[in-house]
């Protein structure tokens, strides 16, 4: 994948002291147990985010009672080294399936014990069509403020 | 705000296809046409557009104006994703670390 062909787009990389396989599972079976409460697109405050753990498998939530919000696709699916998600989500929480925005998480095995996982979000620029719903996130204080407020905390002990 | 604009000039198909096209590389306005089904002139026009809303900034070489992606003008619309991934990675961090070694709290 050329590298010079992201317009619009976030990279991450964290570091757990953790095997690589259980990092893998952490990251697409558990995203319930991580994933931050405030950002979910179904009407239920108890959900499970779930993967369906296959390349073309669908990427949902389900809610206590049984309502399903899809968020997107799994486009690659290479346990433990990669996956690769469709994220459908607009910048109003709701699923958009004509939003084809990518989340890229490659995996790597430092040691034993230690994966570094590399994300990229790309496609950003696909929220162009969404300016309306953007700018209520953007002059939100709760919204976006208090994110960035817990972020600066969030990344003084976040390993790069 | 400056992150509404930058998003609904983002939201024209063509002026996107243009934008993705210059932040391969660097071209002018000739590079830029060619190989879309659009002329010349409504070409120039989405620049300016992309210029206005700080997404692209050109610099004249010569005769012509070469045009390139505005790197700092992008960063609000980048912001919002990248706190969002920050403290969701934060909580994977610990989620992972601490289901692997329940003894030890990471938060």
């Amino acid at each position: 994948m050329d590298a010079a062909v992201k317009p619009v787009s976030v990279r991450k990389s964290v570091t757990v002291n953790a095997p690589i396989a259980h990092v893998f599972r952490t990251f697409t079976e558990r995203q319930n147990d991580w994933w931050p409460r405030a950002h979910h697109i179904g009407k239920c405050e108890q959900f499970t985010a779930t993967l369906e753990p296959r390349t073309g498998g669908r990427w949902f939530e389900r809610g206590d009672d049984g309502s399903e919000c899809d968020w997107g696709r799994v486009l690659v699916w290479q346990p433990p080294t990669r996956v690769v998600l469709q994220w459908s989500i607009g910048a109003d929480w709701r699923y958009d399936p004509a939003l084809k925005t990518e989340v890229d998480v490659r995996f790597v095995a430092e040691a034993q014990e230690r994966t570094r996982v590399d994300l990229e979000h790309r496609g950003l620029e696909h929220y162009g069509d969404q300016a309306e719903a953007m700018r209520n996130i953007f002059d939100s204080p709760g919204a976006w403020a208090e994110t960035l407020t817990i972020m600066a905390g969030a990344a003084e002990n976040k390993p790069s | 705000m400056a992150a509404q604009a930058q998003l609904a000039a983002l939201g024209d198909p063509t002026r996107r296809t243009i934008f993705e096209r210059i932040a391969r590389k660097p071209m002018s306005v000739v590079d830029v046409a060619a190989g879309l089904s659009v002329s010349r002139p409504a070409v120039s026009q989405h620049l300016r557009v992309l210029t206005q809303a700080a997404l692209v900034r050109h610099t004249t070489q010569g005769t012509r104006n070469v045009y390139q992606i505005n790197a700092r003008g992008v960063e609000a619309l980048r912001a919002y994703v990248d706190a969002l991934w920050s403290r969701a990675l934060a909580d994977f961090k610990a989620v992972a670390e601490a289901s692997y070694q329940p003894k030890r709290r990471s938060k």
